[in-house]
């Protein structure tokens, strides 16, 4: 296999777990400030706290793992997005500035507020909406090369139909996402009434998921008709993928095994976003960057894939430790461990 | 093309955020250490002020920590944003220290977070204490790594230069550049003596408050000793960053110390200001001194500027730096040694007043060298952001909109920076230790 593909479905990897654990982070952190404007913070609160505090931090590597790693592996990437993104990015390091903080002021010092926890609910909707912003420019259209420097139209990017079908995607998608895991959390804790709420947001959420993606499939056929082939050409990624969505539905619905519903999703997930990266190979940003283009050199690459697995070695069981700690250790989940520090 | 609108609101944004995660970075790199010596001595002498002492330290260092993961976040992104140019030419060679970062700290995270929520959960304190470990190895390692980085751009190896592009890169060789050894000892241990006299400032505060809990005076003791070790060595490496710089960056050497002109048996230049003619004014002169800092001995030949093309020159103010660093480096080892032989000796001035202030201002003191150390590297090394290669207005972004997000930004750390310290006193004047002795005991 080609060091490039190596190095693209390393960092593809840790998109997928961080738009995973991400938006079950930033959901649950909407949910937690939805459930106070409607007075049912009595449901929600203590399960959400409960799951978000000693994770928050990780979520955030994962983050800063991709963008350092795609410096790494394709520093080119660095002169096209770091030049274009400015304003989008550094629009999602204040909200994730605003989580952070809710964090070290609301949760570590004790000082709770309602508006900080709206602040931080609505951070929670905002970041993926300026997030997403990445996977449009990518799509290409957006950016044109003015004197041999990268420049982003705006005014093409805000009018397009694609930029807001990939919005209101990831929002969609995140409190589903979300909803699904958080009911499954619940029902670990013994939780009844937390957990057929959460199942009522993963219900409500789950159709105008797909019916988006189905959406932004279709604008993809004109904005960017090669990408459009591709996805086609990979159809059986994204029926497989529908197939485990309409499982997870079939589980809400019969209320049994929660635990089994937020596997297929990750399982639904996972061949979508695969599928979608598939597609999009080779371009890193139509039409003007690939992978092999805006590769590192040979001993840089080679370095990075050896530090990544022994880091990988490392983490693994740390991860593991923290899993078994704080989200599978019945004790702590149930609320009968100390949660004082 | 070059935006010198987007150069200038790049600086300054960068200076901003640098100097605003320093202050964060520099206590998670330095607290977890005073933790776990507390803890220790906590555990082996049954001792539950040691224990409270660890248990209260670690609140206020998940705060911190905290604001530390957002303030990291935004430098490791804006690097790309605002340097574009820069962190292409990085990726290819410096990446592998940038990447292996990540993951010490997702090490030291983790860590941290079961650390944090597991205080009571173990029968065995000495289990507690061992999650520490890997906290303290994640902060310590991610220092190193950055710093690396940082020594790289100071003193950039591992690639050969041929007709302006990039070639042959070998990441190890960039990882160990001539600069790494001092500057990363350097840049560790000070952080460690920092945290020391940050902790000690606390708790001198809280004896000048009134507070007369033996606590407060174990709490001190720890933290000047072990403080007063890190600052000696913070003064042993940087002599030889010093050595370090005359070798390889000179032009640095010979602006912190406006050596001008070439020659043997330098001397050094002690405070003193420039006036606008360029005449130095009221410095005092150590003869020698600067052979001795630069190459180790009195008759040494020093370069000075006077050998460095104008447009390489770094900006002179960074002599007011040198003199802020090493002046507080220097009280910060007289106060702790007064202070430790006057606890073997006996005397009672050093439980005064006056002391006690001395002390509460070491901890500001402390961080406002690390600031004036920082600033000293940083523009020193100017006109260049990768030494002798790229410059820096070539590494910059040419967007529009920077000075738009200098201001956001501003917003963003000035509520960070208000919020912590308010969360911070807050938290410890509600719970002062009396308090939470009483509780822990009925």
């Amino acid at each position: 296999m080609d060091l490039e593909i190596i190095g693209i479905l390393v960092l593809w990897t840790f998109l997928f777990g961080y738009t995973m654990i991400a938006s079950i982070d930033f959901g649950a952190g909407f949910f937690n400030a939805y459930s106070e404007f409607t007075g049912k913070e009595h449901i929600l609160s203590s399960i959400i706290q409960r799951y978000l505090s000693p994770v928050w931090e990780v979520t955030n590597v994962f983050l800063v793992f991709f963008f350092v790693g795609i410096v790494g592996f394709f520093p080119r990437t660095a002169f096209y997005y770091g030049t274009t993104l400015l304003v989008p990015v550094g629009i999602a390091i204040i909200l994730l500035g605003i989580r952070g903080a809710y964090y070290a002021f609301a949760t570590y010092g004790k000082t709770k507020q309602k508006r900080y926890t709206f602040l931080y609910g609505a951070s929670g909707l905002l970041l993926p909406a300026s997030l997403s912003i990445v996977f449009t420019i990518s799509e290409g259209g957006f950016v044109s090369i003015n004197h041999g420097e990268p420049r982003l139209d705006y005014w093409a990017l805000f009018t397009s139909p694609l930029t807001w079908g990939i919005v209101i995607l990831s929002i969609t998608a995140l409190l589903y996402i979300s909803a699904v895991f958080l009911t499954w959390y619940a029902d670990q804790a013994k939780d009844k009434r937390a957990s057929q709420l959460l199942r009522t947001y993963a219900l409500t959420w789950a159709f105008p998921t797909i019916i988006a993606a189905v959406g932004i499939i279709y604008i993809l056929r004109s904005h960017n008709p090669i990408h459009y082939e591709n996805l086609l050409q990979l159809w059986w990624m994204f029926a497989i993928s529908f197939i485990f969505f309409l499982g997870t539905v079939w589980l809400l619905i019969r209320k049994i095994n929660y635990g089994l519903a937020f596997t297929l999703l990750v399982a639904q997930f996972a061949f979508a976003f695969y599928g979608y990266g598939f597609a999009h190979y080779p371009y890193l940003l139509y039409p003007h960057l690939t992978i092999y283009d805006s590769f590192t050199n040979k001993a840089m690459a080679i370095s990075l894939i050896s530090a990544f697995i022994a880091g990988l070695a490392l983490l693994i069981p740390s991860l593991y430790l923290l899993l078994k700690l704080f989200l599978f250790n019945k004790d702590y989940v149930h609320g009968q461990a100390s949660r004082h520090y | 093309m070059i935006n010198e609108d987007a150069v200038y609101y790049s600086r300054i944004l960068t200076e901003l955020t640098l100097s605003f995660h320093i202050i964060y970075a520099t206590i998670g790199v330095g607290i977890p250490l005073f933790i776990m010596i507390a803890q220790w001595i906590g555990i082996r002498k049954n001792d539950e002020h040691y224990i409270l002492l660890a248990r209260r330290w670690t609140r206020g260092y998940a705060i911190t920590v905290a604001v530390g993961v957002v303030t990291g976040t935004a430098i490791g992104l804006l690097l790309s944003l605002l340097w574009p140019k820069f962190m292409e030419v990085a990726g290819h060679i410096i990446a592998l220290p940038l990447f292996m970062e990540t993951f010490a700290f997702f090490f030291e995270a983790i860590f941290l977070g079961i650390y944090l929520y597991t205080w009571d959960r173990f029968a065995n304190q000495f289990k507690h204490l061992l999650l520490l470990i890997p906290v303290a190895i994640g902060s310590s390692v991610s220092a190193v790594f950055i710093t690396t980085v940082n020594a790289f751009m100071n003193s950039p190896r591992g690639f050969d230069l041929v007709n302006g592009e990039l070639m042959n890169a070998n990441p190890i060789v960039a990882m160990f550049n001539p600069s790494m050894p001092t500057k990363v000892s350097h840049v560790v241990a000070t952080a460690f003596m920092t945290s020391a006299f940050i902790l000690a400032s606390i708790a001198a505060y809280r004896i000048l408050r009134g507070s007369k809990h033996v606590y407060h005076r174990k709490a001190l003791h720890l933290t000047l000793t072990t403080g007063l070790i890190f600052s000696v060595s913070s003064l042993i490496i940087g002599d030889l960053s010093g050595k370090y710089l005359a070798q390889y960056q000179p032009e640095k050497l010979a602006a912190a110390e406006w050596h001008f002109e070439t020659q043997k048996e330098a001397p050094l230049l002690l405070l003193g200001f420039l006036s606008d003619d360029g005449d130095v004014r009221f410095s005092i002169k150590i003869p020698y001194a600067l052979s001795i800092l630069a190459h180790g001995s009195p008759t040494a030949e020093v370069t000075g500027l006077d050998r460095i093309p104008k447009d390489e020159r770094p900006p002179l103010y960074i002599h007011y730096l040198f003199n802020i660093m090493v002046g507080i480096g220097t009280l910060l080892i007289i106060v702790p040694l007064l202070y430790w032989i006057g606890i073997k000796r006996k005397w009672t001035w050093i439980k005064n007043k006056t002391f006690m202030w001395l002390l509460v201002l070491g901890g500001p003191l402390s961080m406002i060298a690390i600031e004036a150390g920082w600033w000293l590297n940083e523009v020193g090394r100017q006109p260049w952001v990768l030494y002798g290669v790229m410059r820096t207005a070539e590494g910059a972004t040419t967007s529009e909109q920077v000075d738009l997000m200098l201001w956001m930004f501003s917003a963003l750390y000035m509520m960070l920076g208000i919020g912590s310290v308010i969360v911070l006193t807050r938290m410890f004047n509600k719970n002062p230790i009396e308090r939470e002795l009483k509780e822990r005991y009925t």
